[in-house]
């Protein structure tokens, strides 16, 4: 019988042999993805089992993390609720994590290669580690300012330094707030998920101030100038200011605001047409004069077709393919495929203000570990240089015009220099139109503030977007005043 | 202690028992008992080594009381050792080492379970073996009543042929064990959705089937040895002319055991120990007749049995259907596997360590049904191999027993424990790492469980008593060999 008992040997090794070669399916090559599945729940627990880092604007924490009893360690807290809302976003068990929770959140959950050495540091020491803080370049008074602003609105505010990029304020309404995401039970969460997510109209977990794009209307002829003024034109060059023009290639006219008359009908100063917001001037002058090409590489360099990490992604801004005169004169104003986010918006005007040089937009200033050791800091970057020093001194002048004398007399502010562009922007047939406003104020011939209002489908009340602008930037200069 | 032992052979093919014990090629020198206690030693090293590392983990503090339960376990393990250095002092001196190091480091992995459950501040307070409704406290017991059957079978059977005497006894034994849970009421033997228990209100449970196991083995060694000449010459002729009678008398033992496997199938709706006693029922017979005919039958059966199992029981069709698509029901159906798998995953190579898994998260049945997860996710693949190699010796060496065994029976009854050992483990450690649909077979030695623990050490003394006999050598007054098993030798004159 030792034969056969020798067979039931070798079959007993293949049996083991099956179970170690399965194993190691499991655990080694599988064992990633076991590892960091969604349904894991080793990964939620140990992404609570120490302290996140805060999100500080200036000396105040809006988001941070609170020791509890149960089976996870900390709970998110934002004790600023809504305000903060499409800053901070949240940190949710069953959604995850949404804006800044979840664009830092390595910073924030300490698995930076930033906190690596820390991390050892504390493994040896037996210290218990801490998630990383977010420092941001937002102004607690300002953003409360655009706030308040914009309460009851529909729409959106952003203001940047426009020396540096700093974002200075970033509000989108509605807001919503974000505690109940950070519950350690699904209950809340999911009501507060039903309840916003499921709200088509008012969409309140969308952070319009970078996520949504709009029609620019006549905030996009701030562009078409700078394009104009780079080909020799001045803000007291004389152009044509017919009440109807007609693109070749096809019978519909492109006729200003209202059908009414630009100045005498005939012929205006750019200056002119730009503080009226004549449309067919640049209707024109974008079919005549710079064209399609020429329309495409104005707005890429201001910004148009780049997705920016603020450190949240923005989405792009774009001006549609332009494929024929009518398409170019209606994108000349605004119209047509071209579409902007208030990031983009705010950014034009920045770049007027700056003198012809656009910064990078950014949110976080610094990265601190939890004892205040500086892990990294933002330097001020260039993102391009759309318009020379002199260049962009002439669409400031009429940019000033504007303000002064035209459409957006409601933005200014004493003892500041204020230029702006607002802007109708037609959203379908049906519907109302975005009132939006663009503008920058220099005070002792220092720019100080740029912003971009946007308000959605509120009719024809961007003198309201202008007067919400002017509030915003009457903040900031109050701030630098102080500072 | 010779023919006398032996039951009267009914098949009347061969007296297989008569063989003298010991082994007359074997020099008589060293036993190799040092040999195990030195083993037994190292893996109460192993064992210690974990202790402090789940303390360290668990109390975040490393103290005296991490070595309180090695000790305990210790002394179990030493006067394992003691007995067999008395009781059966040529056994194989790996056998031992091994399922105390598996045993060791179960009761000490429960304990860390029951740690687990606790809060910390709880946990201080939990004393070595500790805490309210501590499962360590009770399968440290159980350790102590297993190694005491252990002990006790060694003593009482001095000759392993003398079990031969239990052939329909052990049958009725094991059928009685086997159906039992099948014929009580569920509420005194369902468990889980399983029918596998007997339950005694008020003291506890049993599983019968780990105990029919061992009865079952009994019985096929005993009744193979007395049949295997028969069945050797069905397994090579032709068998369509014969007549009624010898087909029924061929065929009626491998039906009967489908039949009863399929019953405990169907009625108890426990696929494991199912498929347990037919595997063992096969593999006995192959070795009885080396004969692959009955290999091929068998599986012919098994697959035609499963088949229908598949169609009919809607749980098998469950099992099979959270097997191949475990992802597909994460939280309900498939929780179980899922769970199992994002353990060992997460265990990866080396594991968490002892002590900083998450084996509340796993299963409700950590220390039981899913000990090998829980315990992979702790000490990864590295400790699984190692944990799995020990399996692997235990079996091989139960295999060495048989060879060395010069009875028939001695070996059959080897083979079928060693390999009772490798499917179990096979079955259950396939099963809670989704190389096999999950049924509910015990770890051997690893899981929680008094039944088991007690059933396996005694598929221990068993096998410790045949390679004892195995590798004695012959006494120099030993009763003169029977003419027909001494080997023939030149003489020198």
């Amino acid at each position: 019988m030792n034969a056969p008992l020798r067979r039931v040997a070798v079959a007993v090794f293949v049996l083991f042999a099956l179970l170690f070669v399965n194993l190691n399916y499991v655990q080694v090559v599988k064992g990633d993805d076991y590892r960091t599945s969604d349904l894991n729940e080793r990964v939620r627990i140990s992404s609570y089992e120490r302290p996140r880092g805060l999100i500080m604007v200036e000396d105040q924490a809006i988001a941070q993390s609170v020791e509890t009893d149960g089976r996870y360690k900390y709970q998110r807290k934002y004790p600023q609720g809504e305000l903060y809302s499409h800053v901070t976003g949240y940190q949710s068990m069953i959604y995850g994590n949404s804006e800044l929770e979840a664009a830092e959140n390595e910073d924030l959950s300490g698995e930076s290669d930033k906190l690596f050495v820390r991390r050892i540091t504390d493994m040896i020491t037996g210290k218990k580690s801490k998630g990383a803080n977010v420092l941001l370049t937002l102004d607690k008074e300002v953003q409360a300012a655009t706030a308040d602003a914009l309460e009851g609105e529909k729409g959106a505010a952003i203001a940047i330094d426009p020396t540096t990029g700093e974002i200075l304020s970033l509000v989108s309404n509605p807001a919503y707030d974000p505690n109940p995401f950070a519950a350690h039970t699904d209950q809340p969460q999911k009501d507060a998920w039903k309840k916003l997510n499921g709200d088509n109209v008012n969409k309140p977990l969308l952070d319009r101030a970078l996520n949504q794009t709009y029609p620019p209307g006549s905030t996009f002829k701030v562009i078409m100038s700078a394009a104009l003024v780079e080909r020799g034109y001045k803000a007291d060059s004389q152009v044509d200011a017919p009440n109807q023009y007609t693109a070749p290639q096809t019978t519909k006219y492109i006729e200003n605001f209202h059908g009414e008359t630009c100045g005498n009908g005939v012929q205006v100063t750019l200056e002119f047409a730009l503080q009226e917001s004549c449309n067919t001037v640049f209707a024109k002058l974008g079919v005549e004069e710079i064209k399609a090409e020429g329309i495409k590489e104005k707005a890429k360099d201001f910004g148009f077709g780049e997705k920016f990490k603020v450190p949240m992604t923005s989405a792009a801004s774009e001006t549609g393919d332009l494929p024929d005169d009518p398409s170019v004169a209606q994108s000349s104003i605004g119209q047509r495929d071209v579409r902007m986010t208030p990031l983009q918006g705010a950014m034009i005007a920045a770049a007027v203000a700056n003198n012809g040089e656009l910064m990078t937009p950014y949110l976080v200033k610094k990265v601190e570990s939890a004892d205040y050791t500086t892990l990294s800091t933002t330097r001020p970057k260039t993102f391009s240089n759309p318009m020379s020093d002199s260049d962009a001194g002439e669409v400031q002048k009429m940019m000033r015009a504007v303000v002064e004398n035209g459409t957006g007399t409601r933005a200014q502010i004493d003892g500041a220099e204020v230029g702006g562009k607002t802007g109708t922007a037609e959203d379908g047939d049906a519907r109302q139109d975005h009132a939006w406003f663009i503008g920058y104020a220099i005070v002792g011939g220092k720019p100080v503030a740029a912003v971009a209002v946007v308000l959605e489908n509120a009719g024809t009340s961007s003198s309201s977007s202008a007067a919400i602008a002017g509030i915003i930037m009457k903040s900031i200069i109050e701030q630098r005043a102080n500072r | 202690m010779t023919a006398s032992a032996a039951p009267r052979p009914t098949g009347g093919v061969e007296p297989a028992l008569t063989s003298v014990i010991g082994r007359p090629d074997r020099p008589l020198a060293n036993n190799q008992r040092n040999t195990e206690l030195f083993l037994l030693v190292l893996s109460l090293v192993v064992v210690t080594g974990m202790s402090v590392a789940v303390q360290g983990s668990v109390l975040g503090e490393i103290n005296a009381g991490a070595l309180a339960l090695p000790g305990l376990l210790a002394i179990l393990f030493l006067g394992a050792h003691l007995a067999v250095r008395f009781l059966a002092p040529y056994a194989d001196p790996l056998l031992l080492p091994a399922v105390a190091t598996i045993n060791g480091i179960s009761v000490v992995f429960i304990r860390r379970l029951d740690l687990g459950r606790l809060t910390p501040d709880e946990r201080l307070a939990a004393g070595v073996l500790g805490g309210e409704g501590s499962e360590a406290l009770k399968q440290y017991i159980w350790a102590t009543v297993a190694i005491l059957g252990f002990v006790a079978l060694l003593w009482l059977v001095r000759d392993h042929r003398s079990l031969a005497r239990f052939g329909y006894i052990a049958l009725f034994t094991g059928l009685v064990l086997v159906l039992l849970p099948a014929v009580l009421p569920s509420s005194l033997s369902e468990i889980n959705g399983a029918k596998l228990w007997i339950i005694i209100p008020g003291i506890g449970q049993i599983q019968p089937g780990e105990f029919a196991k061992i009865a079952l083995l009994l019985y096929f060694a005993r009744s193979l040895v007395d049949n295997r000449e028969f069945l050797q010459i069905v397994g090579k002729f032709q068998t369509l002319k014969a007549t009624p009678g010898f087909l029924f008398r061929a065929y009626a033992p491998i039906i009967s055991a489908w039949l009863v496997s399929l019953g405990v199938l169907v009625f108890e709706k426990d696929l494991g120990s199912s498929l347990l006693y037919f595997g063992l029922f096969l593999v006995m017979t192959y070795v009885a007749t080396n004969s692959v005919r009955w290999l091929v039958i068998g599986l012919l059966l098994f697959m035609a049995g499963a088949y229908s199992a598949f169609l009919v029981v809607s749980r098998v069709q469950l099992r099979v259907n959270v097997w191949l698509h475990p992802f597909d029901d994460p939280f309900n159906a498939g929780y179980q596997i899922v769970q199992s798998l994002l353990a060992l995953g997460s265990g990866g190579l080396f594991g968490a360590g002892p002590g900083a898994g998450s084996p509340n998260l796993l299963s409700l049945y950590a220390s039981t049904d899913f000990v090998f997860a829980a315990i992979g996710e702790e000490i990864g693949l590295f400790g699984l191999t190692a944990l799995l190699m020990l399996y692997a010796l235990i079996a091989s060496r139960g295999i060495r027993a048989g060879l060395d065994v010069r009875d028939s029976y001695g070996k059959l009854l080897a083979g079928g424990l060693a390999f009772s050992i490798t499917l179990q483990t096979f079955v259950i450690v396939g099963g809670v790492t989704k190389l096999i649909p999950l049924t509910g077979l015990t770890t051997p030695f690893l899981a929680y469980g008094g039944s088991s623990l007690i059933a396996n050490w005694l598929i221990i003394g068993l096998l410790i008593r045949i390679s004892d006999a195995g590798r004695r050598p012959a006494k120099v007054k030993a009763p003169p060999l029977q003419l027909r098993d001494a080997p023939t030798e030149v003489v020198k004159l």
